[in-house]
């Protein structure tokens, strides 16, 4: 474009910014509306704390009527508090581009500048941040109400691991929102699929060893079976006796699984833009 | 020559998918479009609903992929240079809903400013400037879920002007608006193409009078196909030799319009019913084919309520090119098939 055309006297053309900066003020943006949501749409305190720990308290009855291990409670507690990450991983992660596409955002977001990868990242960062808030009120609750007690053994791999593990689950989330992107309406029937089977493999509420090595490996595709094992032996003192795996193979697994998502996502997204612009999928089905 | 926009046998088929022992079905959107659209300028894409507009625009914004043929915006290809194309274009589409409810407008638009690089201290200075202008500076701290249909619309727009694009595209910016507003809507619109010859606005209506009011050119589109090209006064010069009348009669009771379509010296009619009367457009090669029209009237015991010659309008140019008028095309659609 010639920009010595013509223009009237005070007009000024804006300032873009591009690369990085672009990156991270998309990121920061597309955050935005899930920081300010959880301020402002009380109702997930009902839902997203409540309702867990209602499923929370009906596991610590049965083990406290079983006579089970008394760390089963706090296993029971920190797996509720995780039930949070995976809970927004499928309603707001996965699910999410078919709702944005269905509200005629994605549209707007594909012709922007932007990298769709950060409107992804900033939905993740944007999801963590919220979900966070829920499950650590989630576990403090949990922990009052039922007197559990924690011995961390390491803090800087408890950090690690919880890091990884967000890490590989926001990854996931990542990738599996492109493939939703495809699907339409039936996006709403895989999640509903995933919720509770997920709830059993993943072991939230008791130990994944008691499911077998190969269910447990089978199941570790799912970042939190891996991530919830090593928190909880790095938390409990009878933790590793009760773990699958020891701390560092589940850190070196969650590492790969990091990596695995994070670049099947990116190729993913791309793949599926275009085959989306080419079949005419990416705006919403009214217009 | 310098074009902003520029499509070459542009042309869409959409596979619908059938139910399972169904087999595939096409549906042609757009067919052979070649559009020549110059820097500055305010083109309008007048057509009725199922066009072929919406398909258009998504082509040219990137979202969709032609069938057939080429398109250029800003100088660069939209299937293989779509990355060039992005920086310089921005979308708003009538009735859209886009945004996040539980912000208000000055964050939603804050949300979008930053899509596209702007500074939040820029982007924040536009968005007060650009919300003043459209008479909604009252409502900057208003959660957009709580805002009007129309006030909704106005935010939409002015996230199409906050990034200050090259080439704008507005489908049906004024759908859902009331007259006030439209007009206040439509005359920011021609100030900004105005006032910068680097800014090119493609909007696309069915409304006529938005057409013919504000652009500088107009392509007249349907069933994918582009009809006819050139000024809105070029456009009603075409008909400038023929004589256009309004005659508003009593109701044709299940009578069809074919006893003044076989008389000599009609070129088109087209009739609208309304409560108690019928509008019947006349497109007549000239004045001495009245007397015939109002002769089988008579004959056919059809009470003249209101005549009246006058000019001709775009409806006319796209009932002379078509056969119908857009209401009538529109209803004709039996198959409403929007991919």
């Amino acid at each position: 474009m010639n920009e010595m055309a013509a223009r009237a006297p005070g007009v000024r053309r804006v300032r873009k910014y591009r690369g990085w900066r672009l990156f991270l003020q998309t990121v920061v943006a597309r955050a935005y509306p899930r920081v300010i949501g959880a301020q402002r749409e009380k109702s997930w305190m009902f839902f997203d704390i409540f309702l867990p720990l209602l499923s929370v308290a009906a596991y610590v009855y049965v083990y406290r009527a079983i006579q089970a291990p008394e760390e089963y409670v706090g296993f029971v507690v920190v797996g509720g508090a995780m039930t949070a990450f995976w809970l927004n991983i499928l309603w707001s992660m996965s699910s999410q581009l078919y709702w944005e596409k269905e509200q005629g955002n994605l549209a707007l977001y594909i012709i922007a500048p932007n990298s769709m990868m950060a409107i992804l990242l900033g939905m993740a960062v944007g999801g963590l941040f919220a979900t966070l808030l829920r499950a650590v009120v989630i576990m403090v609750i949990g922990s009052w109400l039922f007197g559990v007690s924690y011995s961390v053994s390491s803090a800087w791999q408890l950090a690690l691991v919880f890091l990884i593990t967000m890490v590989a689950l926001y990854g996931m989330g990542m990738m599996s929102a492109s493939v939703y992107l495809l699907l339409s309406r039936e996006a709403w029937h895989i999640s509903n699929l995933a919720q509770e089977p997920v709830y059993l493999l993943s072991g939230f509420y008791f130990p994944i060893k008691n499911l077998g090595f190969w269910v447990s490996m089978a199941a570790s595709i799912i970042p939190l079976t891996m991530g919830l094992d090593a928190l909880r032996q790095l938390i409990f003192p009878s933790g590793a006796a009760l773990g699958v795996l020891s701390v560092e193979v589940e850190i070196a697994i969650l590492l790969v699984l990091s990596l695995v998502f994070l670049v099947s996502a990116r190729w993913l997204l791309v793949y599926i833009e275009r085959l989306a612009i080419r079949e005419g999928r990416l705006t919403e089905s009214r217009r | 020559m310098d074009f902003a926009i520029r499509t070459e046998k542009l042309g869409r088929i959409y596979k619908i998918r059938g139910g399972k022992k169904s087999e595939p079905k096409s549906l042609t959107a757009l067919q052979d479009v070649n559009l020549e659209i110059k820097r500055g300028e305010l083109f309008g894409l007048l057509g009725p609903n199922g066009a072929g507009k919406t398909t258009l625009i998504k082509i040219l914004t990137t979202l969709l992929a032609p069938t057939t043929g080429r398109a250029w915006v800003a100088g660069y290809d939209v299937v293989k240079e779509a990355d060039k194309v992005r920086p310089r274009i921005n979308m708003v589409s009538g009735g859209e809903s886009s945004g996040y409810g539980l912000l208000t407008v000055r964050e939603n638009l804050w949300m979008f400013a930053q899509f596209y690089g702007l500074s939040s201290s820029e982007a924040n200075r536009r968005i007060r400037e650009l919300l003043e202008i459209v008479g909604l500076s009252d409502r900057l701290n208003t959660k957009s879920s709580d805002l009007s249909t129309g006030l909704r619309q106005k935010m939409n727009i002015v996230r199409g002007f906050l990034t200050d694009p090259d080439v704008l595209f507005l489908d049906e910016p004024t759908l859902g608006l009331d007259v006030g507003a439209s007009r206040e809507v439509r005359r920011f619109i021609r100030k900004w193409v105005d006032e910068d010859e680097t800014r090119t606005l493609l909007l696309t209506t069915h409304y006529m009078v938005e057409a013919d009011e504000l652009c500088d050119r107009v392509a007249i589109i349907n069933q994918g196909r582009v009809l006819a090209c050139d000024t809105p006064s070029a456009l009603k010069r075409r008909l400038q030799q023929e004589a256009i009348y309004h005659i508003e009669v009593s109701p044709l009771n299940g009578r069809g319009v074919e006893i003044f379509e076989s008389l000599p010296g009609v070129h088109k009619v087209v009739h609208r019913a309304h409560e108690g009367s019928t509008v019947l457009e006349f497109i007549l090669a000239q004045d001495d084919a009245l007397g015939q029209v109002l002769n089988a009237m008579t004959m056919s015991n059809i009470h003249i309520l209101n005549l009246q010659k006058r000019e001709p309008t775009l409806e006319d140019v796209f009932v002379d090119l078509v056969g119908r008028s857009m209401e009538e095309v529109e209803q004709s659609l039996s198959v409403d098939v929007k991919p």
